[in-house]
This record gives C-alpha cells, sequence and structure tokens, in this order.
C-alpha cells in the first residue's frame, strides 16, 4: 500500500509538473521561431536598414524595408491611447477608491469589467463606423481611416486596466498614512495629490507601462480603424499602419510560405515582442518589488 | 425642553460659522477639492457613457438584419441572404476543441504551482514565464501556431491548430484564475486530510481540487469567453473568411464570428457595416451567455459555502 502511493506521488508530481513546464516550453517555441525567421530575414536584407530605414514597401516594387514608419504608427497609437487612457482610469481609481459610495462602485466596477470583455474587433467597428464620422463633424478633412479614432478606441480598450490596476495600487498604501493627512485637515484632494499618489506612485507607474504595453500589442481595432498606409509622418487625421496591422495583411493576401514578405512578418513580430517584453520586465519588476517591499 | 433646542441652535449655528471660515481662510483649498471631486466624478461615469453609446450604437445597426435567416445562413454577396452560419459553428467547435485540449493542461499548471513548486527555483521561474506570457500580444501567439502547428505539425488551416493556437494564448489566464481559486481553499481542509494520514496527491486531488472547483469552472469560463473575441491569431494561422458549409471534424477548415465580422466590417458598403453589427450581437450575446452561466455557477456555490 505504502509503495503504490509513493508512486502514485511521483506520478502526480511529473504529471502536474510537465504540465507547468509547457508554459516554458511556449516561450522557448516563440523565441525560436520569431528568431530563425528574423535571421534569414537578415539574411536578405540588412538589419541596419531594416531599423533605420524610413520606407516601408514590402510588396511592392523596388522593395524597400525600412520599418520605422510601421514604428511611428505604433508609437501614434501608444501615445493618443494613453492621452486618452491615463487621465480617465487614474480619475476613475481615484473616485473609486476614495469619493465614491459603495454603490455606485457596485454599478463601476462591472461596467468596467464589460469594457475589457468586449472582443477588440467590436472596439474595431465602433471606430469605423462611430467614432470616425463624429470626428468628422469636427475636422471635416479627416480621412476615413485615420490614426485618431484608433487611438481613441484602443485609449477606451485598455482604460479598465489602468483604472483597476491604480485601483490596486491605492488599496495598496497604508490607512495610516492617509488617516495621517486627514488629520491634519488636509482635503481629499491634498490627501490623494500630496499622500496617496506618491505613496503610489511606482505602482502606478507600472499600470502605465503595462496598460501602453497592451496597446501597443492591439491588433484588430487598429487594422480596421486606423488604415494601411505605413508612410513615416505623424498626422493623426490621416491613415497610417501600425505593426500589427501589417502582419495581418500579410497574412490575409496569398504569400507563399518562404518568401521575403512572409519573412517580414516575423522579422516585425520580433520587433514587437522585444518592445512589449521589455516594458512588461520593467511593469512586472516594479510591481514585483513594491510587493515584496511591502510585505516585509 | 425650550433650552435643549436653543442649545442645539447655537451648536448648528457655530458649525455654520466654522465652515465659512474655513471657505473664507482656504477659498483656494475649498474650490480646488471641489472641482477635483467633480472632475473625477466625470471622468468615472463617462465609462458608463462611454459603454452605453457603443451598445446604443450597435443595438441601432444590427437590429435590422438580426433574425433567424441570418444565423442559419451562409455568407453571401447579397446583403438580404447573408448569415453567420459558418462562423457561428466555427467558434463552437473552436472553443470546444480548445476547453478540451486547455482545462486540463492549464488547471494542473496551476495545482503544480501553488501545491508543489513555487518555492523552488523552477517554480518561481514558471511563475515569471507565466506573467510575461500573459503580456505577449496575441498576433505573436499566432505567428507561433502558424510556425508550429500549421507548418511543422502538418495540422493545416484546421480548427485544431486553431484550438492550439488560442490554448496557449489563453493558457496564463486560466493558470492565474486557477491559482486564485487554489489559493482560496482553506488550509484547515488539507491539514485535516494529512491528519489522517492522505499522502499529498491524495490532498490535492479528492481535497484541493473538489473544493476549488467552482472558482476554477468560473476562471475558465471567462478565459474561454476572451477566446471567443480573438480574432488576430487566427486569422495570421490562416482561418478562411468565406467558408460555405459546416465542419464536421477537428481536421476540417473553418471561420469564426469574429473573421466574418471583421470581412464584413473592412467593405466599403454601408448596409455590410450593417451585416457587421449583426454578426456583433450575435457575438456578444454568445459572449454574455457563457459570462451569465460563470456568474450563476459563482452564486450557487457561494451559496452553498455560506450554508
Amino acid at each position: 500500500m505504502h509503495r503504490y502511493a509513493k508512486k502514485m506521488e511521483i506520478l502526480a508530481r511529473t504529471l502536474l509538473g510537465s504540465c507547468a513546464f509547457l508554459s516554458i516550453l511556449t516561450t522557448i517555441g516563440i523565441i525560436l521561431v520569431l528568431s530563425t525567421e528574423t535571421i534569414e530575414f537578415f539574411g536578405q536584407v540588412s538589419p541596419l536598414d531594416f531599423l533605420f530605414g524610413t520606407k516601408w514597401e514590402p510588396l511592392l516594387e523596388p522593395k524597400s524595408f525600412g520599418v520605422l514608419p510601421l514604428v511611428s504608427g505604433t508609437l501614434m497609437i501608444m501615445v493618443g491611447s494613453g492621452l486618452i487612457a491615463i487621465p480617465i482610469g487614474l480619475f476613475t481609481a481615484v473616485y473609486l477608491s476614495e469619493y465614491s459610495s459603495f454603490r455606485t462602485r457596485q454599478i463601476i466596477k462591472p461596467v468596467l469589467e464589460i469594457l475589457a470583455g468586449i472582443p477588440t474587433i467590436v472596439y474595431g467597428y465602433f471606430a469605423l463606423t462611430f467614432i470616425t464620422p463624429v470626428l468628422k463633424n469636427i475636422f471635416p478633412d479627416i480621412e476615413v481611416f485615420n490614426a485618431l479614432s484608433g487611438a481613441i478606441v484602443v485609449g477606451i480598450m485598455i482604460l479598465p486596466m489602468v483604472s483597476s490596476l491604480c485601483d490596486d495600487a491605492f488599496q495598496g498604501v497604508p490607512r495610516q498614512l492617509k488617516d495621517g493627512g486627514y488629520a491634519l485637515g488636509a482635503t481629499s484632494f491634498e490627501v490623494i495629490g500630496q499622500v496617496v499618489i506618491p505613496a503610489a506612485a511606482s505602482r502606478i507607474m507600472a499600470a502605465f507601462i503595462l496598460a501602453l504595453s497592451r496597446a501597443i500589442g492591439e491588433t484588430m481595432a487598429v487594422t480596421l480603424a486606423a488604415g494601411a498606409t505605413p508612410i513615416f509622418r505623424v498626422n493623426p487625421l490621416e491613415s497610417i499602419q501600425t505593426m500589427t496591422a501589417y502582419i495581418v495583411q500579410v497574412s490575409l493576401g496569398d504569400t507563399p510560405a518562404g518568401g521575403v514578405e512572409y519573412l517580414t512578418c516575423f522579422a516585425v513580430a520580433s520587433l514587437l515582442f522585444v518592445i512589449t517584453l521589455f516594458m512588461n520586465v520593467i511593469g512586472q519588476s516594479i510591481m514585483y518589488r513594491v510587493k515584496k517591499k511591502a510585505t516585509r | 425642553m425650550m433650552k435643549e433646542k436653543t442649545e442645539i441652535l447655537i451648536n448648528s449655528n457655530q458649525i455654520e460659522k466654522k465652515e465659512k471660515s474655513f471657505a473664507t481662510i482656504h477659498p483656494g483649498r475649498r474650490r480646488a477639492e471641489k472641482a477635483f471631486k467633480w472632475i473625477s466624478r466625470i471622468m468615472t461615469w463617462s465609462t458608463v457613457f462611454i459603454l452605453l453609446v457603443l451598445l446604443y450604437h450597435l443595438g441601432k445597426e444590427g437590429w435590422e438584419y438580426i433574425d433567424w435567416q441570418f444565423l442559419d445562413s451562409y455568407p453571401s454577396r447579397k446583403v438580404a441572404k447573408a448569415g453567420i452560419k459558418a462562423g457561428l459553428w466555427g467558434t463552437v467547435w473552436l472553443i470546444i476543441t480548445t476547453a478540451v485540449i486547455t482545462i486540463p493542461i492549464g488547471v494542473a499548471s496551476a495545482l503544480f504551482l501553488e501545491e508543489y513548486g513555487v518555492k523552488g527555483k523552477i517554480g518561481k521561474l514558471i511563475e515569471i514565464n507565466v506573467s510575461n506570457l500573459a503580456g505577449v500580444p496575441s498576433i505573436v501567439y499566432g505567428l507561433l501556431g502558424l510556425a508550429v502547428f500549421v507548418r511543422w505539425f502538418n495540422f493545416e488551416r484546421s480548427i485544431l491548430s486553431g484550438a492550439l493556437t488560442l490554448g496557449l494564448l489563453i493558457m496564463p489566464v486560466i493558470i492565474v484564475a486557477t491559482r486564485e481559486a487554489v489559493k482560496a481553499v482553506p488550509d484547515s481542509i488539507r491539514f485535516g486530510a494529512y491528519a489522517l494520514g492522505a499522502h499529498k496527491w491524495q490532498v490535492v486531488f479528492y481535497h484541493v481540487l473538489p473544493v476549488a472547483l467552482p472558482g476554477i469552472i468560473t476562471g475558465v469560463i471567462l478565459a474561454l469567453s476572451r477566446a471567443i473575441g480573438e480574432t488576430a491569431p487566427l486569422i495570421i494561422i490562416g482561418a478562411l473568411a468565406y467558408v460555405s458549409f459546416v465542419p464536421e471534424s477537428v481536421m476540417d477548415e473553418f471561420t469564426v464570428m469574429p473573421i466574418q465580422i471583421y470581412n464584413w466590417a473592412s467593405r466599403p458598403q454601408e448596409e455590410f457595416h450593417q451585416l457587421a453589427a449583426s454578426g456583433i450581437v450575435a457575438l456578444l450575446a454568445l459572449m454574455l451567455t457563457l459570462n451569465f452561466i460563470a456568474v450563476f455557477i459563482r452564486i450557487k456555490t457561494t451559496k452553498r459555502n455560506i450554508q
């Protein structure tokens, strides 16, 4: 009996452990796939031309593989969505943690969850058929596909993430600090501005970084709303193309496997992966350090 | 009696005086406080406003074409005849396959991390790895699926390829949700079982898992409802936009509702946009149903626990 139990113990441990190990395999798989195809791509196009070129025309002759137009498009979406999501998300978190009644919280929390759960394709549709026409009333010369509506809608998408992470950050501020502020006769505004936000600053920063990294990786909404024009310029009223939207565009066409167009997808995805990974690691290490400090 | 009343009156007068003095001595501080409160209130309620506008717009646009015929027709060039049958069945097939593949692996990983390995070095490594995987853009998973499942394993553009890709994508979500549920299991249950001489695997499988199950189911359903809305990775692995058949096995080609919606929405004609809105209404209804099931399970089980 005892021996049987011991065998089962080992079996259970290996079974569960190997399942958990699959997640490591996934990471290895991502890195391997992206790097092999990217190395093959760099065999045909020099990395310098790729990283610093300002002309992206991989599908037309003469071909040109400068990724900066896609990067600038992605950055525009990131900055624009941040301008929408960060203020609204931060103020929502402030309101929920300091001012709101229990009842208001009961309404706002599920609303944010619903906003977070709506598929990105729905947001893309909303941008294309609602936000752009509304913007057209304000800016008559706006294009049908434009960076602005894409940025607005991605901002709405990452807003729940900003507000819930900031809310967590505020909850992590010790009660005594706030009470100390109130005891000195400070108003809520002063307590929030001079006590709570400074105390939670690093976690709030981490929240912003994680949310912006989500905005960079966002695909369908910007594919539908922001267009497919990879040109190096900074005008939110014109059509752009993000890195993710380019990958989708190539996948929708019939590109042969192994061709240079096919390889560009992996090169662009590698860049995307490196950028988002970098931001996520920074964001998470801040979170981790703060949590460690809090438990000490 | 009279005296008491006058006292109260005096008191309230004093309070009023005090409030006035705060306002007169610090008019700026008071105004700043008020303004700040109102700004945060407006910002907060704007999220509700956005959601209402979004739902109203979808409802208004999608209302015209949504009926039984829409759910039971294949895509067509004629708007009146077009429907989302292929996408609907593709989505159902895909989600069931994904669930069958992913749930056991995700739950097992979470059990390992919570009950066996987190303290060790490997456990820590896996933990960091999972949280990083959760932040990888979904489109990267699509390329991984394309290279590994479609080309290397030669599963072609089948439901199986799609399900494996989506499985990898939602694995971190399932692991995180399961870990939360397992963490919520009180230690007294574990110690009770150990005290009766149970081995670790018996504790985990006979005692921890059953207690955590409702929480796990809720988390898994929410993860699956996220998978329903995923579009980009499936476009990458080559799910088709034009499919006029219902899949019959996991090796069949397929399309899903979000891809069909994308196809309609990316056309210039207004009528196809309305068709896309109808598709979105159907998609959201499907997700809502799943979420209701999750909430239902949560309510049912919490009631049982209280009793």
